[in-house]
């Protein structure tokens, strides 16, 4: 039974993986490269909905649009500043740029809302019992969103102009363009469908757990791992990924410390990259 | 005794920067002249760190050590078990991207991190290792022998990383960087190079890792965060001049200059913002960082490129 209710975490915490390795998978494709400040996006999502919250005394899935709002102002303000600009140099600069933009954002949130963790909401949720499996209130909104949200994200990639348009890119930068494609329009909204999913990724990050400058960095391996493992530029395998490192790092804890479930996840990508550097769904490869 | 403060200050400061200097030209090898990223450079420190601790330190009963090996044995280890380390996530990701580097990088230096805060035998846990011995001379003066040792070891890696970048074999590094195919058909073997590379700059971060132990005596895992151990160094060296070594060492100058500037100015805030005022202090290197990278991505002291043997008329 014991290994029940892992699984049942193991797909809590896939969700959130899975969420927010689409968006850096996306990156990946269409920007090229990796994006190191996804995880303090997610931060920043997280801290949005705790303003909306407070502020409108709102629960953390209704407060959601604040956080998506807070995430998405966070990346346009870096591609409009430093992702745009630094574009024309090597990939390379960008990722160290982003990498610095993770810690300014990081050190933001930190000025402003202190580095103590924060809760939601204070208190002991009732959980639901079914034989022996323990599920928190929380988990079922965390999972019913994360399907919701990949049910319409299906629906954008494969029915819509713009998500036909991202595919094509990811596919094929250069034939994308000589078909008239507008490039930065489909940036723009790769960088805006990221950073919902971030922020999204971060609201239930923090109610699954709490809320701390550093929770988002400490979930970027675990990020990185699932795109990668995915196929970097398949969507669908990024959510795939998401699940079985999520899964994995839960039941990893079985046998060995809690702690090292980052290095479980490290552990998958590293077999991955050894066996299949592609990924399960063949992705781009870089 | 102002001046006798002041003096003494002098001396902690130039042995912090003369650490921090060997750590930017580690990342020199890798960046500058390689083009790899490593985001774990607080792994590398941290595992040179432990291991001159362990196998130095007077003996304890809570952990591994109480060897009481001299300085120059830790060291020494220090250096072959980053070394080692690196050899290990080198043959991984050689034939990868850079980007894939950097991912396991910062996944090696979070593990490695752990480890150390959760394995009371080895490390002591949160508690850390303490009396750890400042090299040939402890006790009154130290601070002294010890600046003096650490300026010798900055001159000496300077001069092995100088002479590196000169020698064909940088010449070959920096020809991986700007043309990987290129090299691959003059007949190098890139995957072999790549892993030099970084098994070298990974191996001088055990190497600074090893002095910083000697320098604090204490250490303990909160010494080896990513933001002061790996985003600090970055700064310098993108500050200074990726691909120069003096720029490595100017720029660790520069950095820490700032930084403990705004701590002198921060200490001066009541004691309820010290929180507030280090972030603070985080976020001016970030935004400094930014800066340099828009506006003037060569750093102060851009690379100098090799002249040309011979340049033809037409």
């Amino acid at each position: 039974m014991e290994v029940l209710q892992l699984v049942v975490y193991g797909i809590v915490t896939g969700s959130i993986v899975a969420l927010g390795a689409i968006g850096v998978s996306l990156v990946f494709s269409i920007l090229r490269f990796a994006h190191f400040a996804h995880g303090d996006v997610m931060t920043v999502g997280a801290y949005g909905a705790l303003v909306g919250v407070t502020l409108i005394g709102v629960t953390p899935m209704v407060a959601i649009p604040v956080a998506i709002l807070f995430a998405v102002v966070a990346v346009l303000v870096a591609e409009f500043c430093l992702y745009r600009p630094l574009r024309s140099s090597h990939p390379v600069i960008l990722l160290i740029s982003s990498f610095g933009y993770a810690l300014i954002l990081r050190s933001a949130i930190q000025l402003v809302a202190g580095p103590a963790p924060q809760v939601f909401k204070s208190g002991i949720q009732i959980p639901y019992r079914f034989g022996e499996i323990v599920i928190r209130p929380d988990h079922f909104w965390i999972v019913g969103g994360t399907i919701l949200i990949i049910v319409a994200l299906h629906l954008f990639l494969s029915r819509s102009k713009f998500g036909k348009a991202m595919r094509a890119m990811s596919d094929n930068m250069d034939l994308a363009r000589i078909s008239g494609i507008p490039a930065y329009r489909m940036i723009l909204i790769t960088w805006v469908i990221a950073a919902a999913l971030a922020a999204v990724a971060g609201v239930f990050l923090g109610m699954d757990t709490r809320l701390h400058p550093v929770m988002g960095w400490r979930l970027l391996l675990p990020v990185f791992a699932a795109a990668i493992l995915g196929g970097i530029g398949r969507p669908y395998g990024a959510i795939a990924g998401g699940f079985i490192i999520g899964i994995s790092m839960e039941l990893s804890t079985m046998v060995i410390d809690p702690g090292y479930k980052h290095a479980v996840a490290f552990a998958l990508l590293v077999l991955m990259l050894i066996i299949r550097p592609t990924g399960l769904f063949r992705g781009t490869s870089l | 005794m102002e001046l006798s403060g002041l003096f003494g200050y002098l001396v902690f400061f130039l042995s912090t920067v003369s650490i921090y200097a060997i750590l930017a030209l580690g990342l020199n090898v890798q960046w500058g002249l390689t083009g790899q990223i490593n985001i774990g450079i607080a792994g590398f420190f941290a595992v040179g760190a432990y291991t001159t601790a362990i196998l130095t330190a007077g003996p304890n009963a809570a952990h591994v050590g109480g060897f009481e090996f001299p300085f120059v044995v830790g060291a020494a280890a220090a250096i072959v078990t980053s070394g080692l380390i690196a050899v290990l996530i080198g043959m991984i990701t050689v034939n990868l991207r850079s980007d894939y580097l950097a991912i396991a990088t910062i996944g090696i230096a979070e593990i490695i991190r752990f480890v150390f805060q959760n394995e009371q035998w080895l490390s002591h846990g949160v508690r850390g290792i303490s009396d750890i011995p400042r090299p040939f001379h402890d006790g009154q003066g130290s601070g002294y022998v010890f600046l003096a040792l650490v300026l010798a070891c900055v001159a000496v890696v300077y001069f092995l990383v100088e002479r590196a970048r000169l020698a064909p074999w940088g010449r070959v590094l920096r020809a991986i960087r700007d043309n990987e195919d290129a090299t691959e058909a003059a007949g190098k073997n890139v995957r072999l190079f790549r892993l030099q590379a970084f098994v070298f700059g990974s191996a001088i971060m055990g190497f600074a890792g090893a002095l910083y132990a000697h320098f604090i005596g204490f250490i303990s895992p909160d010494a080896f965060e990513p933001v002061f151990a790996t985003f600090i160094v970055w700064a310098m060296l993108i500050a200074g001049g990726s691909g120069n070594n003096k720029g490595a060492i100017l720029g660790a100058i520069v950095v820490w200059l700032v930084w403990s500037g705004t701590e002198t100015l921060a200490a001066r805030l009541p004691p309820e913002y010290a929180t507030q005022a280090s972030a603070a202090r985080v976020l001016l290197v970030g935004v400094l960082l930014e800066l340099v990278l828009l506006l003037r991505p060569q750093g102060m002291l851009p690379e100098e490129r090799p002249r040309p043997i011979a340049r033809r008329k037409d």
